[in-house]
């Protein structure tokens, strides 16, 4: 069910990971995934699943939750995991035709399915502890210095924000639609891809002219609601860091230590 | 300070063509003046389309006159300066709960108004958290609003309003997308905050029921105000209200008719007002009369019951999400039969399992358990083609505008027979006749399913599904967000079709005075199982039950109890105005 997507849903708890500031969580993630890109073979995964571990327990969101932000990537993952499989030369494990499996072949698969899933596992973490408030907060200040070049760094983060609270709202609206145009005869499975993809027709045209709808009326909701853009307005839960950032940084920057020191010394 | 004052408040809507002259001029509001003191309730009444919502939009400067002013909280709203001091001492609430709340916690999206007024953030936090009080929020403050009914979502809005602290909230029919339950939520709400913090409220409807407390109601119609008054001298003008598209409540009118047959009653607006002005004026000449059971309503009980049930349901059982958190099980161990030509009435209030029931009947959803048949079939079956169900089983949702996709009404109600396979002049003759039933003007086939009105939107979207001559006709809701009359019209059409093509039909529906109007059965679902399927005569003695689970009799029917209970020998198995009339008038 479309419903049961949790990738950039909010899970509500009070942890201290809920609690660090957004920019904290922003600038984490983002070292994050470079680092997931720093070591080349398995022992480097041992480091992230440990540090991993750490902030899943301290953010008291179940793990089950966390996993189930994987369903919506599982093709890609399939792909990806797929195409290294049998795209990597090697020494050669079995043989049918032209398709060829090989040990590195099957090493490279898993090391790149591996890194797929902690990289949605790590992003999906910041998603699910952070707001979207707080979220587009954070990186409105901290790409505040782009203003300096007219950058609409406000109005992209309210942007952003909305894009988020209506994701769960368009799609169970989504599920309604096809519903519907099933009940009038709609065969949305069968077929080849163009019959497939003309088939959608009367899926999108309802979904996208309600989002238009809903659009102009969020816009004069806003507006009623004396909202004119980010001259003069103020924050109900401005941003400062706190002692407890401190501490995330440092656990940030021994992970980071880590990584590097094991790329560098033991060339993992 | 006054918190609204128009004068000959004028607005037109433009349509502009592409090199932005005027192309086409709708008068939306025509000279209106009205005053609304301070501390008042006022209610505004109209149908779809008398200019209600344009009037609000009006008062909380969204849009600008086009001749004559608008004063809100004695400021001109074509003032500039004023907008945002305009904006902010007059707050507006609208129609749909989603599209207004901006952010995805309840607390920050009450925040948002006094962030935009640059308030202090200590004082937005205390702002809040006293917002989220007055409405009974507090709770919820850092849910989401995804996980909120539709009359929680109302009352954040509300709460949102609130933390721009207000002198006078405008609310735009914000209950027309509820359910009952939800509706007193939110009217609760607003009387509260209208007795306890004195703001001025505003309120536009259609639902009669919810002006009945308002200081004074004003009655709108294409563009211009036709009556103001209290809601008492309002109501007592049934018949002009009729012409306006528009109705009383159901005691209200029995009153009015019993007074026309020359009883000496006054018009009464709840049945235990009712109750006591015909128990003091009326009662001493009625005739004792027994109850006994319409004879046609029996004939047809057993003539359905000798048929083969063209549904039915055994210990029919559905889960949604089986084996994860949100296991939550919709319909529970439910057995009815539907038997061909019924006319059924489903109700039941939100989360009631209802929505669940009908998409088993066309095969949306399989029973997690149990078995529901098709004309004796098992339609969770392997074999079972239930693409050709959903033929047979039609089912129209509550929003035609989930749906309607086409580029004219003519081709979208094709969609279903063509997905039939029927085509040429087969296919044709098959549109042609569910439009002509519905009551759609050939004038209109031609023209965009999105540029037609709520009400004949919704009679496309019923075409659609009547075009595939199904034999069951399910309807979830199809009155809903229509004005009283637009309801009674859909309604009565409804009736024909059924009439003129022998359809088995099956109504979901909040209202009880409909289905007690128009049901051979009822079905009261309750917390997924079914609570009673009789005919609405049996179904509406158990008011005490029915209370109970959020559900009421016909306020007909209530009155005829709360005599019974003081002691005056009326029927009590009365169910319409037309019977209850026969019921109170001496022979």
């Amino acid at each position: 069910m479309l419903r049961d997507i949790t990738i950039g849903q909010y899970y509500p708890a009070e942890s201290c990971i809920h609690r660090l500031d957004p920019r904290t969580k922003i600038v984490g993630t983002m070292l994050y995934i470079i680092s997931l890109f720093l070591f080349k073979s398995f022992p480097g995964f041992i480091v992230v699943v440990t540090a991993y571990t750490g902030i899943l327990i301290l953010s008291h969101v179940p793990f089950s939750y966390v996993i189930r932000g994987l369903k919506p990537i599982l093709l890609i993952l399939f792909i990806t995991v797929f195409f290294n499989i049998l795209a990597t030369k090697g020494t050669v494990l079995w043989q049918w035709k032209a398709i060829t499996i090989t040990k590195e072949g099957l090493q490279r698969g898993a090391f790149m399915g591996f890194r797929l899933i902690l990289l949605i596992l790590g992003t999906s973490m910041m998603t699910y502890t952070t707001t979207p408030n707080q979220l587009t907060d954070g990186l409105e200040r901290l790409m505040a210095p782009l203003k300096v070049l007219h950058f609409p760094v406000h109005e992209m983060a309210m942007m952003m924000s909305i894009a988020l609270r209506f994701i769960p709202i368009l799609t169970e609206e989504a599920t309604r639609i096809r519903k519907a145009q099933t009940a009038r005869g709609a065969d949305m499975e069968s077929g080849g891809l163009i019959k497939r993809a003309k088939s959608m027709v009367p899926l999108f045209i309802p979904l996208l002219v309600s989002a238009f709808h809903r659009a102009f009326d969020l816009a004069m909701a806003m507006e009623a609601r004396c909202y004119h853009g980010g001259k003069g307005r103020t924050k109900m839960k401005p941003l400062r860091y706190r002692l407890r950032d401190a501490f995330a940084y440092l656990y940030l920057g021994c992970y980071l230590g880590t990584i590097i020191l094991l790329r560098v010394w033991l060339k993992i | 300070m006054i918190p609204v004052v128009t004068k000959g408040l004028v607005h037109d809507y433009v349509t502009r063509d592409e090199e932005g002259n005027a192309s086409e001029t709708k008068r939306a509001l025509d000279h209106v003046e009205i005053t609304v003191e301070e501390g008042q309730f006022v209610a505004i009444l109209g149908a779809n389309g008398s200019g209600k919502s344009t009037l609000a939009k009006h008062i909380n400067a969204l849009l600008l006159p086009s001749d004559g002013t608008v004063l809100t909280c004695d400021m001109d709203t074509a003032d500039d300066s004023y907008l945002w001091e305009i904006r902010k001492n007059a707050g507006m609430v609208f129609q749909n709960p989603d599209n207004q709340i901006v952010a995805s916690v309840v607390e920050e999206d009450v925040g948002f108004g006094p962030e935009n007024l640059g308030v202090p953030t200590e004082e937005i936090l205390t702002r809040v958290s006293d917002s989220l009080r007055a409405v009974g929020m507090t709770a919820y403050k850092s849910t989401s609003p995804n996980k909120l009914s539709g009359g929680q979502k109302q009352r954040v809005a509300i709460a949102g309003i609130l933390a721009m602290e207000p002198r006078c909230i405008l609310l735009d029919e914000p209950t027309a997308m509820l359910d009952p339950i939800g509706r007193r939520e939110v009217l609760e709400t607003v009387h509260r905050l209208n007795r306890e913090k004195n703001i001025t409220v505003l309120l536009i409807t259609h639902y009669m029921e919810e002006v009945i407390d308002a200081d004074r109601v004003i009655v709108m119609r294409d563009g211009t105000v036709r009556m103001q008054g209290t809601p008492r001298e309002i109501f007592s003008r049934v018949e002009e209200l009729k012409d306006l598209r528009l109705e009383v409540p159901q005691v209200t009118e029995l009153s009015h008719e019993l007074a026309k047959r020359g009883l000496p009653m006054k018009i009464t607006l709840t049945p235990e007002e009712f109750a006591e002005e015909y128990a003091a004026k009326c009662a001493g000449n009625l005739p004792v009369r027994a109850n006994k059971e319409n004879a046609a309503e029996s004939a047809r009980k057993e003539t359905a019951a000798d048929a083969a049930p063209v549904l039915s349901l055994r210990d029919a059982k559905f889960v949604y999400g089986e084996g994860t958190a949100f296991e939550k099980t919709a319909v529970d161990d439910v057995t009815v039969d539907v038997y061909p030509g019924e006319y059924i009435g489903l109700i039941g209030h939100t989360g009631s399992g209802k929505s669940t029931l009908i998409q088993l009947f066309n095969g949306l959803e399989k029973p997690t358990s149990g078995t529901v048949c098709f004309e004796g079939e098992d339609i969770a079956g392997d074999k079972y083609n239930r693409r050709e169900l959903r033929f047979n089983v039609g089912l129209v949702f509550q929003y035609p505008d989930h749906q309607l996709f086409e580029t004219t009404v003519f081709q979208d109600v094709c969609y279903g027979p063509k997905n039939q396979g029927l085509a040429g002049d087969e296919l044709k003759e098959r549109a042609e006749w569910a439009l002509r039933l519905v009551g759609v003007d050939e004038s209109q086939w031609q023209s965009s399913p999105f540029e037609l009105s709520g009400g004949q939107k919704r009679r496309v979207a019923i075409a659609g599904v009547l075009a595939m001559k199904p034999k069951v006709l399910v309807l979830d809701e199809p009155t809903a967000g229509l004005d009283p009359g637009g309801r009674d019209e859909i309604l009565s059409e409804i009736d024909r079709i059924r009439k003129e093509t022998g359809m088995t039909v099956i109504l979901v529906s909040h209202r009880m005075e409909d289905v007690a109007r128009y049901a051979d059965r009822l079905i009261v679902m309750n917390d997924g199982k079914v609570l009673y399927a009789d005919t609405p005569r049996e179904v509406f003695k158990h008011r005490a039950e029915l209370t109970e689970v959020g559900l009421e009799v016909p306020q007909v029917t209530q009155v005829m109890q709360l005599l019974k209970e003081r002691g005056i020998p009326v029927p009590t198995d009365i169910i319409t105005t037309e019977e209850a009339i026969k019921a109170l008038l001496p022979e």
